[in-house]
């Protein structure tokens, strides 16, 4: 078969994966979070969710029926072969997962305010390349709802503000999202580089599996206070109050302009939808996020 | 916190009785509507024109399904809530022009909102943000639906018949009481402790 058929079943079925079932990193989250809530309200909220999870497994639906905008994350290695194929194997791809009804279509055009209504515009899908050594391609789809997204921020704070006008600005920005952002959430943190640079830092640090501490010590007990932080805020699942606000926290940082502190959040949903496939150069796929037969 | 069965129509009775934290499961008809309804329903009201379907006793629910045909017959894949605050602009019009007793969504209302349900005797339900599937699981029968040329399926008014559709917590009452706000207010006092802790 070729490389692109190859791609482009994969991504589809990616896909499908990632708007129906999450991976097992975040359900095990949200199970913790239920079984550990104290808030009533809270707790039946989480309940809710734990249940939706199962059905939508089950009747092969989409969790949400906000389905997000599609965004790939593509690690390809300088010896794979047909790297020219990709990019329309994943916007092929996504325009498939559309029509098949996996996907919700969300691509508008800013101006005219028209739906393409197969989830493909301009820069949408967007895809993240890296290049990695080897011969493989490894690429997770990245459906991003709407709701987290219109509470992430961006603060170009001073340099003499540093770590403790991060940690304000995490806490100031749990509280301002409130209960919009669909709580518990994840947030992946990001300080440095610039307003760009840290922002796509931010989303990928949600990458991360939430079972995987930051392998650098300090950003784990950063990790572990900005959790805490956030979880004594009150605001609770779907912010109708508990202590459940987040499920996990992910930082990364960039070195910065001496003049420059750039902090930004990332909020994501507790339907923290990614699904990841590695291909080989023998057509062989390794799912690396579901198991799938 | 109680436990509440309704029906629609829901009476102001039933309305004042429901505080703040109370579940709701509601079981009749329920109408979905987003900025675009909203806008487009207050725009006929005012030009004197009588909805598709009339709201009085009725639940509106912030919600942009997603609906597929099969043999004929709308059938409700997933209908989790919207954020309702796009609709703050609009909902304290809406409740006094059509005399809904319950919007139903997710992440709260402002308070012109909180105002008009105190006034006219309604109230605002928070359903679980997300859960699309369990939603749609509740709804037996589409009835109706008005609108769809004009707005496209996420904006139409869907008209639902549901049943023990919930759980719903009570997050604003009609006494002028704000779940969420109230919350929001509890966080921003604990900020200057977090801070503390976090020495910062």
């Amino acid at each position: 078969m070729q490389t692109e058929k190859i791609i482009e079943d994969t991504v589809v079925k990616l896909l499908q994966l990632a708007a129906v079932q999450l991976p097992p990193d975040v359900k095990a989250a949200i199970k913790r979070a239920y079984r550990e809530e104290t808030n009533e309200t809270g707790k039946i909220q989480l309940e809710a969710i734990v249940k939706n999870i199962e059905l939508a497994e089950k009747a092969n639906t989409p969790i949400c029926q906000d389905t997000g905008v599609i965004i790939f994350y593509v690690k390809v290695g300088a010896q794979a072969k047909g790297l020219d194929k990709i990019e329309t194997a994943l916007i092929n791809a996504t325009r498939r997962a559309t029509k098949e009804g996996s996907l919700r279509p969300n691509a508008v055009d800013p101006f005219t305010q028209k739906n393409t209504g197969d989830n493909t515009g301009r820069f949408i899908p967007y895809i993240n390349w890296e290049i990695t050594k080897g011969d493989t391609v490894e690429i997770t789809a990245f459906p991003k709802g709407g709701g987290s997204e219109n509470v992430c921020t961006l603060g170009m704070l001073t340099p003499s503000e540093g770590v403790n006008g991060l940690k304000k600005f995490v806490v100031d920005s749990v509280i301002k999202a409130g209960a919009m952002p669909c709580p518990p959430t994840i947030l992946g943190v990001a300080v440095g580089g610039g307003a760009d640079i840290v922002m796509r830092l931010a989303k990928a640090a949600l990458l991360r599996p939430l079972d995987q501490p930051n392998p650098n010590p300090e950003l784990a007990q950063l990790e572990k206070e900005l959790y805490e932080a956030a979880n004594s805020t009150g605001i609770g699942p779907m912010g109708l109050g508990g202590k459940f606000t987040v499920l996990g926290v992910k930082v990364d940082y960039a070195h910065r302009h001496p003049a420059s502190y750039p902090v930004a959040v990332a909020f994501q949903c507790w339907a923290a939808r990614r699904a990841t496939a590695r291909i080989h150069p023998d057509g062989e796929v390794e799912y690396l996020t579901h198991k799938v037969r | 916190m109680a436990v509440f069965k309704l029906r629609t129509p829901i009476s102001e009775g039933d309305v004042r009785k429901l505080k703040l934290n109370d579940i709701i499961f509601l079981t009749g008809t329920i109408v979905t509507a987003r900025d675009a309804a909203h806008k487009k329903a207050l725009e006929q009201f005012n030009r004197g024109k009588f909805l598709p379907v009339n709201l009085q006793g009725l639940a509106v629910f912030h919600c942009g399904p997603i609906v597929k045909k099969e043999d004929d017959k709308w059938v409700v894949v997933s209908a989790g809530p919207t954020t309702s605050r796009r609709m703050e602009k609009f909902e304290d019009e809406f409740i006094k022009a059509f005399k809904v007793r319950m919007i139903i969504g997710k992440g709260g209302m402002g308070k012109k909102t909180t105002d008009a349900m105190k006034k006219y005797g309604a109230v605002y339900a928070a359903v679980t943000g997300g859960a699309g599937v369990l939603a749609a699981k509740a709804i037996k029968n589409v009835k109706e639906v008005e609108w769809l040329r004009d707005l496209g399926m996420a904006e139409a008014l869907w008209i639902f018949e549901v049943e023990e559709f919930g759980p719903m917590i009570v997050a604003i009452d009609s006494h002028g009481n704000n779940l969420f706000e109230e919350l929001k207010k509890k966080a921003e006092e604990n900020r200057p402790k977090i801070y503390e802790k976090l020495s910062v």
